[in-house]
């Protein structure tokens, strides 16, 4: 198999806080394959958003990454300065489509600018002399925005952002983020803002622009219904640890971690019974070193409060983080 | 344009506008239009403390020189004075503003504490005490006016930026390669400027305000210039016998100030719906 384009291992991050140091992620581990769309999914405040923070270096004040690597496309994006991810990395390779498109835009300027500032300072010299390339800038983006099927692209850059619904902005924001023919697209929660058919739309667009594009895609989502209809592979997340991951047909068919089988026993199209899971997601604030969803676990033993969950891989690209499935050996 | 009806509805706003025009025209043809242009310099003391007639509509002062002519003088001045140290505040305060707001961390908190050690101090009597301290002259009382007028600018941008910091476009840009520089100065500074513009507006009608005052104290306009406060301090010693000689610099002042603060009230309750005055 060809080298994965993004590979996040053992990525552990924590946020200086008013209540102490949150220990936000714990040994976060997940693969991307080239090509292939990959869903994070995990309860509100799981840190889901910061992952992506990290991956693109836009942590917040405060954050610090702790331990582990984030290898993107053979760059080790944790050791690479501000200036070179400015560059060589956001927006040129790694297109972002941030959560909620009403407010993605910068209000004052109208949308074609906006369009043309990213082309421009994302620009090869290609020897075309200032009005070619601006031209050459301007057509394409003419095409994507046909591409993302916006009506009336031509008129689309002389107005503003609020002159848009939520799903032209949605597509404005897919464009923006391909206007630099990036390899990986990283998605926070994009369709959330968004009503259920306008969302279907958005979806079924995603999914034709990374085949077209041969587009590597990261999709972060509470959403499991989202995930089924867009996601090759699935990653699931609880507390800021990695719980399970795996092709999603896979994962939906026969969760193995306890929490994916409870959050699966959630959702109304499965759940007879509506359940819930008892308990809460724990405090980041000193969250001791065992499993952090053993607190609610029905099949939790006394292990699990203290030994951090081992992954085990069943050696067809499913691996899950959890004791239950440790070697018999190590379950004694 | 709606923004324009709504504007032209305003009524005050309007009579702002109107007064903020004709000052500017009268500044600018000033020089032309006044009936004794060499007035500035010039003396005849044979129709000293003439009370206004038709020859002289606003009386003439005590070297016999005509006050309409020095009023109408005066203006271009007042105007560039409140021009250059609105414009050299904004210059300081709006970066400072810009830049603390946007970082956090000792810089931010180092540019904000010296910010509220000016705002703290009153004006007046800082632009006073630093004009004391360089040599009295026109261009010290601006650069003191300047050095005190800067925090509002500074506040006023730190708020704003501040808030759009944390908005989502700002995170989208990051995540698509914009440097800080680009962020702040083309994007979040073009989201802070129309409250910049409302407090430059009511700013400009403040420093003629604060000059005429500095002027009136002689740390300002030195003699011979038609400074309207320097020319209503110069009247003193003729009060009340030559009324006319600090009444009309002294309405010009007002007029001008009245202007500037109308305009600038008016634009703010376009550009901040939330502060409407009851009506």
């Amino acid at each position: 198999m060809a080298k994965p384009i993004l590979e996040v291992r053992g990525l552990r991050l924590s946020i200086k806080g008013d209540e102490g140091v949150a220990k936000i992620l714990d040994h976060i581990d997940f693969v991307l394959e080239r090509g292939r769309i990959l869903g994070i999914v995990g309860e509100s405040g799981c840190g889901k958003s910061t992952i992506i923070r990290a991956i693109i270096g836009i942590l917040p004040t405060g954050a610090q990454v702790e331990a582990g690597t984030i290898h993107f496309d053979g760059d080790d994006l944790l050791s690479l300065g501000e200036a070179v991810l400015n560059t060589r990395i956001r927006g040129s390779r790694i297109g972002f489509i941030p959560q909620d498109p009403y407010l993605a835009f910068n209000p004052v300027f109208k949308v074609g600018t906006q369009l043309m500032e990213i082309m421009r300072w994302h620009a090869t010299d290609d020897g075309l002399g200032k009005s070619g390339r601006e031209q050459r800038h301007r057509e394409r983006i003419l095409g994507l925005l046909r591409r993302v099927q916006l009506p009336d692209p031509e008129g689309a850059l002389d107005r503003y952002p609020h002159q848009f619904s939520g799903g032209q902005r949605q597509r404005l924001v897919i464009a923006a983020a391909l206007a630099t023919s990036p390899t990986l697209v990283i998605a926070d929660e994009p369709t959330t803002a968004l009503d259920v058919t306008t969302q279907q739309q958005i979806l079924d667009l995603l999914r034709d622009l990374a085949e077209e594009f041969g587009l590597s895609m990261l999709f972060v989502t509470h959403d499991l219904g989202v995930v089924a209809q867009l996601c090759d592979d699935l990653c699931v997340i609880y507390a800021g640890q990695t719980v399970e991951c795996g092709g999603t047909a896979s994962i939906l068919a026969q969760p193995h971690h306890p929490y994916t089988k409870a959050l699966l026993a959630c959702h109304p199209d499965r759940a007879v019974l509506f359940s819930g899971i008892a308990g809460n997601v724990p405090s980041p604030v000193n969250p001791g070193s065992g499993c952090r969803f053993a607190p609610r676990c029905t099949v939790a033993r006394e292990l699990c409060f203290v030994r951090p969950p081992h992954f085990s891989s069943d050696g067809a690209g499913r691996r899950v983080d959890c004791v239950l499935y440790d070697q018999p050996t190590a379950v004694t | 344009m709606l923004i324009l009806r709504k504007f032209l509805r305003d009524i005050p706003a309007v009579i702002g506008l109107i007064i903020v025009v004709f000052a500017v025209i009268v500044a600018i043809i000033g020089p032309w239009i006044a009936p004794h242009p060499g007035d500035i310099v010039a003396s005849h003391l044979l129709q000293r403390l003439k009370p206004p007639s038709a020859q002289f509509p606003f009386g003439t002062d005590n070297l016999g020189r005509d006050i309409f002519s020095r009023v109408i003088l005066g203006t271009r001045g007042a105007l560039e004075v409140a021009l250059a140290v609105v414009a050299l505040a904004a210059a300081i305060g709006v970066p400072l503003g810009l830049v603390a707001g946007y970082t956090v961390g000792w810089l931010s908190e180092a540019i904000m504490r010296v910010t509220d050690v000016f705002l703290s101090l009153p004006q007046l009597v800082l632009a006073l005490a630093l004009s004391q301290l360089l040599t009295p002259s026109l261009e010290t009382a601006m650069l003191a006016l300047a050095l005190t007028y800067w925090p509002f600018f500074t506040r006023l941008v730190y708020a704003e930026a501040r808030r759009l910091r944390a908005s989502l476009f700002v995170d989208a840009l990051q995540g698509i390669g914009a440097s800080s520089a680009r962020i702040v100065f083309a994007h979040i500074l073009p989201n802070a400027i129309s409250p910049v513009i409302v407090r430059a507006t009511i700013g400009l009608g403040f420093t003629i305000l604060v000059a005429a005052v500095l002027g009136f104290l002689g740390v300002g306009a030195t003699p011979p210039q038609p400074d309207w406060g320097l020319t209503i301090s110069e009247s003193r010693n003729y009060l009340p016998d030559a009324w006319w000689y600090a009444t009309f610099p002294g309405l010009a002042i007002l007029v001008a100030v009245l202007g500037f603060n109308l305009l600038g009230d008016g634009l703010r309750d376009l550009v901040d719906p939330r502060l409407r005055r009851s009506r």
